[in-house]
């Protein structure tokens, strides 16, 4: 009796040992889903989806307090990768996709005030007050901060020029004899 | 001496040949046309960054656009005239975008510009001819126009057992390899020696295919008493791909998204060869190419000796028109040639041929249903399953059909060709390849911006610290200051108070 006693003390007492620097040794940081949300996410922390950036957006995301449409630069291709990554079936009708678009300022309007590279989340906007300004289009994410900046309505969200290196053939259409 | 070989390809198809159209005629020269659009990516790679300017006289041979980068080829001028244009032009491409295209007007004079010929050629080091070839602007002239020698220099540096010299010709229609392997088959041999003697390998394969026996007796009799073998191999399609060429001469697989070189093999084309020749012995660069202009539209199909930079039309003009209006034309071969958008689309070192075909010769049928026959996973001579590659394209599950070798998929149009059901296979194939790739763009775009952007959050919470620290210090030394002051001032009262008697 006192063998059985001690003996299971012991177990106990070693195994509950075990367990807590295991719990100290092994801690998770974190919600590991968000940061694989915010991996997909654009990044650019533009806000249009109402959150503090995509670490807000992330964090929503993982809690399901929002939906997986709510990434406007993202496009159709964020929101099927969110829909796979939260096992949710989402509805892409809804989801407005016009392909790749970037930022082109029209320089006959640009004054050069510069509100517009003082909000761009990527500094992909080039220029000095009283100087047009240009866009990079190779770090301008379409996020459309600069639209709504631009007092004088110079700046529009253009499709990416198709290029000899971009282009690609389209999908067959799918026209069966009858 | 092997004089057959003894390996069976994999998969191909036999379509009807139509060499007969051409192949009965000799080389001749095309007349220097009025314009030379001479394109500035004509090979795969970086695009070659002009060194002319508009207005600049330039001789035949000189240098005109400069490689850059590791992977990328010069560009030299055709022949002796004035640059009238550095500018775009409608690329010799299915988009027909316009591409970076230096014009010239030749002087009709075709003055040469001065070559560096060397003593002894086949005394050369290895590295002086891999450089010779590379100051040639010498790609691929089998149609894939990868820089030969960035090939010659790998294949140097990891150790090649074999080299083969493609003499396929497996595309219906083109003929302009096998007229120069009749005609030119002792510069050829010439150019597998230099080849040879640059990437230090003993054993030189030539394969043809055998619905060319003059080819194949010309080429012998110009190989005799040298180490170079040639050898027949059966006249299918795709036989001109690289990898079944391999196979058909040494019985050896490349492994899926490797390299010829990881079997100890390096390939190049007949035409090419006798480009090394004619740039490693004459010293000249790569100027110019045999094409052949064939299809029932044409007149007078034939091969001709063609500047870099000629249009089409051009070539067209000198068989003698049109025997009637062409429904289709096409740049290279029919089964993986692309559509020309018009006709005054520029040859380049890649243009093997180019096609006025008729209604009758291209047929649209309209697809039907995939009846599953299977008859598509016979014919791919990489083994795959083209159906259903198709079928999960076409319902937008792109990452299955990489999972079932997409990425091996070489575009041959063996599945197109014999679809029962007329599925346009390859034009699914691709899509699909040119959608992966955007999307890869998109994410390595993605990553950038996301980078920027973590670099811009950085930067303006480090000036937000900053001003704040700006302003805490500026408050201190303004603290500092009034108290300074106020103890001054105490002092100075003080100072008067005792200074005043009571």
């Amino acid at each position: 009796m006192l063998i059985a006693v001690a003996s299971l003390t012991t177990l106990g007492l070693l195994l509950g040992l075990f367990l807590g620097v295991a719990a100290r040794r092994l801690a998770v940081e974190g919600n590991p889903l968000v940061e694989e949300i915010q991996a997909i996410l654009p990044g650019s922390q533009c806000g249009q989806c109402g959150f503090p950036g995509c670490a807000g957006a992330a964090e929503a995301l993982a809690s399901g307090s929002a939906p997986v449409t709510l990434c406007p630069p993202g496009g159709r291709d964020v929101v099927a990768a969110l829909a796979a990554k939260l096992g949710v079936e989402v509805d892409m009708s809804g989801v407005k996709d016009s392909g790749p678009t970037v930022a082109e300022v029209r320089e006959e309007l640009c004054i050069g005030c510069t509100r517009c590279f003082k909000v761009c989340p990527t500094d992909a906007i080039l220029g000095a007050a009283k100087h047009i300004h240009n866009v990079f289009r190779e770090a301008c994410t379409a996020c459309g901060k600069c639209v709504d900046a631009c007092p004088t309505e110079a700046i529009l969200l253009r499709p990416v020029p198709v290029t000899l290196q971009s282009w690609y053939w389209e999908k067959p259409e799918e026209r069966l004899a009858a | 001496m092997k004089l057959f070989s003894r390996f069976k390809p994999q998969g191909g198809v036999h379509p009807d040949g139509r060499k007969d159209l051409s192949a009965d005629r000799p080389i001749r020269i095309l007349p220097m046309p009025e314009q030379l659009f001479v394109c500035l990516q004509q090979h795969v790679g970086a695009p070659a960054s002009p060194v002319v300017q508009v207005g600049d006289r330039v001789l035949k041979g000189q240098l005109i656009a400069a490689g850059q980068g590791n992977i990328s080829a010069p560009v030299h001028a055709p022949t002796s005239g004035r640059v009238v244009a550095v500018g775009d032009y409608p690329a010799p491409h299915p988009s027909g975008l316009p591409m970076p295209t230096i014009t010239l007007v030749p002087d009709g004079e075709d003055c040469w510009a001065e070559l560096d010929v060397p003593a002894d050629p086949y005394e050369l080091a290895p590295e002086a001819i891999a450089e010779r070839v590379a100051a040639a602007g010498i790609v691929g002239l089998g149609g894939a126009a990868f820089p030969s020698a960035v090939k010659l220099n790998i294949s140097r540096k990891t150790g090649v057992q074999t080299l083969i010299i493609n003499g396929g010709e497996c595309e219906p229609y083109l003929t302009c390899d096998d007229r120069i392997m009749r005609e030119r088959a002792a510069e050829i041999v010439s150019g597998i020696r230099l080849i040879q003697r640059a990437v230090g390998c003993r054993e030189a394969l030539v394969g043809i295919e055998d619905n060319k026996p003059e080819a194949i007796a010309a080429m012998r009799e110009a190989a005799k008493g040298s180490a170079v073998q040639v050898i027949a191999v059966p006249a299918m399609y795709p036989m001109g791909w690289d990898k079944q060429m391999t196979r058909a001469l040494i019985g050896k697989e490349v492994p899926a998204g490797g390299r010829s070189s990881d079997i100890g093999v390096l390939v190049h084309n007949v035409a090419t060869a006798y480009a090394v020749h004619e740039a490693v012995v004459l010293g000249r660069p790569l100027i110019a190419r045999l094409v052949t202009v064939s299809g029932a539209a044409v007149k007078i199909p034939c091969n001709l000796e063609v500047p870099l930079g000629a249009p089409a039309q051009a070539l067209f003009d000198y068989c003698g028109g049109y025997a009637e209006v062409p429904a289709r034309m096409v740049m290279g071969g029919p089964m993986m040639g692309h559509e020309m958008p018009n006709p005054n689309i520029p040859v380049v070192k890649g243009t093997s041929g180019v096609l006025a075909l008729t209604h009758k010769e291209i047929g649209q049928p309209v697809p039907s249903p995939c009846i599953r026959c299977s008859t598509c996973v016979r014919a791919c001579p990489v083994g795959l399953l083209p159906l259903e590659m198709a079928a999960q394209i076409r319902v937008g599950d792109l990452a299955a059909s990489v999972d079932i070798g997409l990425k091996d998929c070489i575009a041959c149009g063996s599945c197109s060709y014999v679809c029962p059901a007329h599925i346009p296979l390859v034009h699914y194939f691709n899509y699909a390849k040119g959608e992966l790739a955007a999307k890869e763009r998109a994410k390595l775009k993605q990553e950038g911006t996301r980078k920027l952007a973590e670099a811009r959050t950085e930067r303006m919470e480090r000036i937000a610290r900053e001003r704040e620290e700006a302003a805490r210090q500026r408050a201190a030394r303004k603290a500092a200051q009034e108290a300074a002051k106020k103890a001054a001032a105490e002092a100075a009262a003080a100072a008067q108070q005792e200074s005043t008697p009571a």
